[in-house]
């Protein structure tokens, strides 16, 4: 655990490797990634923002309910898609649209789930990804018990589960912390500290330094790192998984990001944060960052940019055109799962329900 | 055959499962060392090693949590919770997961999973150790509830709710753990889940009950007797999927129900039978239904728990008055 024992959250300490005009801090941090890798993981981060962007843009076209946009916290779920393996379980709270799509959602998926159907959770292609969480910090809990799996079978996996800021301050997320640290288990702990939950800001949250910091009452390592720096969390997930996996227990990564854009769709922050505030923030954008960085190596320009963009704005469109085409909804959808061995009684609702239906058609 | 109570059949089932499958693990708090706070539990760590049966740490909520995650990635837990008054620190957990993911992602995941714990009064306990909250459970789509109110169902109850891909809730009788002690097959049995009893046949009432006041309803039974009203006496075993049909059938018979139960009277199992007399029978029914409930207030301390409880002549006092309506 170097960088662990490098980066003190006592202290305040803070994993960054490049800075925001994209220049690399320090050479001895710079991890050596391939090029195409580099290249991919950028790419994979501008896809998930320009779907995030279009997102939102057909919510307020009325073609879509409620959405939680990512916008600025793409660098955490960016690197996770790195680290994670085919093997490794994804715990999400609601904002890590480019991890769920690194684990093998789709975007029809994902849109299905915010036009109000279930089929939009199975994520088929993704055995190991758990659907979005919405009571906050109690999936934390889920990833604990995945964890207690995994050992109790002997297999080489590892969790990554995922928090905000202000799931910290939920009893789960301490005894998911707790239940993890004392039974060992290979989970990785995320917390994406976006500076605020719905309107509370962090200082209204909590009253401790950071926090990673809250890692240590549980005796697992924690790190405070730039999570608007991909290649800072990209080191930081990587070492936390091999620590992880090789059976030494939890880890807690405190990702500081900034969400740009609302809550949801329905959320106003114009109503609790300043433009200044938002402007400050800006600087630090992690795809800004990332870029300025693959430019300097000659790796990425405008051109390669505006081109992909428009590649990406079609296949967004293709998915949520299909996504709007599923079948519609039917009434057995609403019996089928909610047992795996359906009571007698709900068979007589359904069927009751039938009845007025066929009664309602007739008189039309 | 052997002759156990219920905390001895509940061990049985346990290590029955233990022994017969892998993926079953047992754990809440002081379930390992100690056995459990009723010793259900005890001699199955000793068996089974501390992988699979387990103390965990105080924390009902990550107790059940946990237990999601692990029937996510295809475990089969089976945990203790001390009281059914400390069950709610969970709650979120139960209602919003355990009910909730099978559903959610359309059958790719589910939580084979078992809720057990003791509820109920009349052992002069502390504070927050005599509630029942069942109808809190039954109201919950997405789980199953199943109350035992003897050695042998306690076991085979529990064994089909291990076996359940669904979420069960086990509700025991604690008042009757080492009370009532019966002949029970040793080897594996199973009852299904969902399929209530009648105990004893009668024509003048129809008694509905379950877990401790079986026993109370059996008691009030033989002062009924001598005052020659016949009742037929139904063991609801499940508490969801209630078995409408046992109870349909035994009103038409006999034309009057009452309802025994431990739980406040108002929104409860009592209500519900009620209702399904009333929409199912009510042409048969010759008396309104009689809700035998304890009052809507908090649970007494033990010196005032003698009148919030049923009695067997409080029972009979109704039952009397009910036939005489």
């Amino acid at each position: 655990m170097n960088l662990f024992e490098q980066y003190n959250p006592l202290e305040d300490q803070i994993l960054k490797v490049i800075d925001n005009n994209g220049k690399v801090i320090d050479k001895k941090l710079m991890p050596a990634l391939e090029d195409h890798f580099l290249i991919q993981a950028y790419r994979e981060m501008l896809f998930a923002r320009t779907a995030d962007y279009m997102a939102v843009s057909y919510q307020r076209q009325g073609r879509m309910y409620t959405y939680p946009p990512n916008l600025g916290q793409e660098a955490i779920s960016g690197a996770l898609g790195k680290v994670m393996r085919e093997e490794d379980w994804l715990v999400p709270a609601f904002r890590e649209l480019g991890a769920w799509l690194a684990k093998g959602a789709t975007l029809k998926e994902v849109f299905m789930y915010y036009m109000g159907y279930e089929d939009g959770s199975i994520f088929k292609n993704a055995p190991k990804l758990l659907p979005v969480s919405v009571p906050i910090a109690s999936q934390l809990l889920h990833a604990t018990g995945i964890g207690y799996a995994i050992q109790y079978k002997n297999e080489k996996e590892v969790v990554f589960a995922i928090v905000g800021d202000g799931g910290t301050s939920e009893g789960d997320f301490h005894e998911a912390l707790n239940f993890a640290s004392v039974w060992k288990v290979p989970v990785v702990f995320i917390v994406q500290n976006n500076q605020f939950a719905i309107s509370v800001p962090v200082k209204k949250q909590m009253n401790s330094v950071n926090i990673a910091v809250k890692s240590f009452a549980y005796g697992m390592p924690g790190i405070k790192v730039d999570g608007n720096d991909f290649f800072a969390m990209y080191l930081a997930l990587k070492e936390a998984a091999e620590y992880a996996e090789a059976g030494n227990g939890p880890v807690l990564i405190e990702a500081l990001t900034y969400r740009q854009g609302a809550h949801t769709t329905s959320d106003d922050p114009t109503k609790y944060r300043t433009s200044e505030e938002e402007q400050q923030w800006q600087l630090t954008d992690p795809l800004t960052r990332f870029n300025k960085y693959l430019k300097s190596k000659k790796l990425w320009d405008d051109k390669m940019e505006q081109e992909i963009i428009e590649q990406f704005k079609l296949e967004v469109d293709k998915q949520f055109e299909e996504a709007e085409n599923v079948p519609p909804y039917k009434l057995e959808d609403v019996f089928k799962y909610t047992y795996v061995d359906m009571p007698e009684d709900l068979k007589v609702q359904q069927m009751e329900y039938e009845n007025f239906l066929k009664w309602k058609g007739a008189r039309q | 055959m052997k002759v156990m109570n219920m905390v001895q059949a509940i061990n049985d089932a346990l290590d029955i499962k233990l022994a017969e499958d892998p993926n079953v693990v047992v754990f809440g708090e002081d379930v390992g060392t100690e056995g459990g706070v009723f010793r259900v539990t005890e001699g199955l760590q000793q068996k089974y090693g501390e992988a699979r049966v387990f103390d965990s740490p105080l924390a009902e909520s990550a107790i059940v949590g946990s237990a999601i995650g692990m029937a996510i990635a295809g475990l089969r837990p089976v945990v203790e919770l001390q009281f059914c008054g400390f069950v709610y620190p969970a709650f979120n957990q139960i209602i919003s997961h355990a009910a909730r993911i099978h559903n959610r992602t359309r059958g790719k995941f589910k939580t084979p999973m078992v809720i057990r714990f003791p509820y109920g009064g009349g052992i002069n306990a502390l504070e927050h150790h005599s509630e029942s909250m069942e109808a809190l459970y039954g109201h919950i789509p997405g789980i199953k509830v199943v109350i035992p109110s003897t050695p042998y169902d306690a076991k085979g109850l529990l064994i089909s709710a291990i076996e359940s891909d669904d979420t069960v809730i086990f509700m025991e009788p604690k008042r009757i753990y080492r009370a009532i002690k019966q002949e029970v097959n040793e080897e594996k049995i199973s009852i299904p889940i969902g399929k209530a009893k009648v105990l004893t046949e009668g024509t003048d009432i129809t008694v509905v009950a379950y877990g401790a006041m079986i026993r109370e309803v059996q008691k009030a039974m033989v002062m009924a007797k001598q005052a020659n009203i016949s009742i037929e006496l139904i063991d609801l075993r499940t508490i969801y999927p209630i078995d409408k049909e046992t109870i349909i059938k035994s009103i038409q018979k006999t034309g009057r129900v009452a309802i025994v139960t431990e739980e406040p009277k108002s929104f409860g199992l009592a209500a519900e039978i009620t209702s399904i007399a009333t929409e199912e029978a009510f042409l048969y029914l010759e008396a309104p239904p009689k809700r035998i409930a304890a009052f809507d207030t908090i649970v007494p301390l033990p010196r005032g728990e003698h009148f919030y409880m049923q009695s067997p002549e409080k029972i009979f006092y109704e039952l009397e008055r009910l036939i005489k309506f």
